[in-house]
């Protein structure tokens, strides 16, 4: 279970939120909202343990995410809007390494397969810098579908897809949801996703 | 986990031959500038070599400093490392090591063909790549903790280079002491066994503080 507690965040001398609570369940989906500039992505990122909240903590299963680092980490995924893709390397080596560097290594079937499943497939062995922004982006999302993790942090996950790939994005957020995972993500769109419990948590 | 960081480095500077081969002909054109300039006074030019490679390899170090986390710092791989279960000391201590592989290893190996130039003794010589060989990864583990340091700054570049080079004048004094005391006909191994130290003490605490950089610097 993830909780914010009391969360503030202040950048420069600015605050852009604070008194900010939420609690996140096995099975539950977590939606950020907010103006452009309204520190959503600064949220993820302290969720993330990228950044300290200027006040308030952050707990996983009870125990401050600072305390229990490495415990912590090897139950997330993290997907920002830079999307962690090597220009240079080619599509499935992005997958394998990206994924050996988050703790946990696949075989090359699994990683063709995960690339067949969103969409990459005959494309596996092109350096990512020839594909296109959408391309790129499914590079980073393919990580979803081998993580094993529980809880997944998505900033954007929807900007750059197509209307196939955002049909196949909820498809793998409903069934992570499903298996007991948890997700946090920021978007602008509607989101109809299947599941019994989504909340919206606003920033001003 | 070490393996796989060190395998992804070599790759990309695999895939970006240049970068690696800038680094290396920097060095080789500086220190063959050195004869060009001075003229065939090989009493000179053999007082002159020890100095004279050992700065060129530092400058040359300093090449390559910047490339070291800011590609990753732009790309957002950087941040997902900093996410990973694993110890992010021992991240930056593989792409430390992948670092001087690419940028150390060659003018270790170059070193001895340019001491030629030089008129340097062959045992002179050996003496030379020995204390290259102890002397560059210090370079690459004090390097890293400045391109950490200065990650994501503009003139990034110019400051890491007023941030280290001061920290590389240990290495430099008795890396080419070694060469000096042995072209005197002085024990060196003091020189050399001082490098070691530098290098074990390094090996210990700058990943660590790379390490720590990098938090502050993400933040």
């Amino acid at each position: 279970m993830l909780q914010g507690i009391n969360i503030a965040c202040v950048r420069g001398d600015r605050e852009l939120f604070k008194n900010i609570h939420f609690s996140l369940e096995p099975g539950s989906l977590l939606q950020v909202r907010g103006a452009n500039g309204s520190g959503k992505t600064s949220l993820l990122r302290m969720l993330c343990g990228l950044s300290i909240p200027a006040a308030g903590e952050i707990h996983w299963n009870g125990v401050s995410i600072r305390t229990a680092n490495e415990e912590y980490f090897a139950n997330v995924t993290y997907i920002g809007h830079l999307g962690g893709v090597k220009d240079d390397l080619t599509v499935i080596e992005n997958l394998q390494i990206s994924s050996a560097l988050s703790g946990f290594e696949i075989s090359i079937n699994e990683a063709h397969q995960a690339l067949g499943k969103i969409g990459l497939s005959g494309r596996e062995y092109l350096p990512v810098k020839v594909l296109s922004q959408g391309q790129r982006r499914r590079v980073a999302l393919a990580r979803l579908l081998v993580c094993k993790t529980k809880l997944w942090i998505l900033d954007e996950p929807f900007v750059a897809l197509d209307v196939a790939a955002v049909q196949l994005m909820r498809e793998i957020l409903e069934l992570h949801l499903q298996h007991e995972g948890m997700v946090v993500m920021t978007t602008h769109q509607e989101i109809d996703i299947q599941s019994s419990s989504i909340t919206q948590l606003q920033l001003a | 986990m070490l393996v796989w960081i060190i395998k992804r480095d070599l790759l990309l500077a695999v895939r970006r031959r240049s970068d690696v081969l800038i680094t290396l002909f920097f060095f080789v054109i500086v220190v063959s500038l050195f004869p060009l300039s001075v003229g065939p006074e090989m009493n000179l030019l053999r007082t002159m070599a020890p100095g004279v490679v050992w700065v060129a390899a530092l400058l040359a170090s300093m090449l390559s400093l910047n490339r070291m986390f800011s590609n990753d710092y732009q790309d957002g791989t950087l941040e997902q490392m900093m996410i990973s279960p694993q110890s992010l000391s021992l991240l930056v201590l593989g792409k430390t090591f992948a670092h001087w592989l690419v940028s150390g290893l060659p003018l270790v190996l170059m070193a001895p063909v340019l001491g030629i130039q030089y008129d340097l003794p062959s045992d002179a010589l050996s003496v030379l790549v020995i204390s290259l060989l102890i002397g560059t990864p210090v370079l690459s583990l004090i390097g890293a903790i400045g391109a950490a340091l200065t990650l994501g700054l503009r003139g990034g570049g110019v400051l890491v280079s007023l941030l280290v080079l001061p920290l590389y004048i240990p290495i430099l004094i008795f890396g080419s002491g070694a060469v000096e005391a042995n072209m005197a006909g002085i024990d060196f191994a003091a020189h050399l066994s001082l490098i070691g130290a530098f290098l074990l003490v390094s090996l210990v605490f700058a990943p660590w503080v790379t390490a720590w950089s990098l938090r502050v610097s993400l933040e």
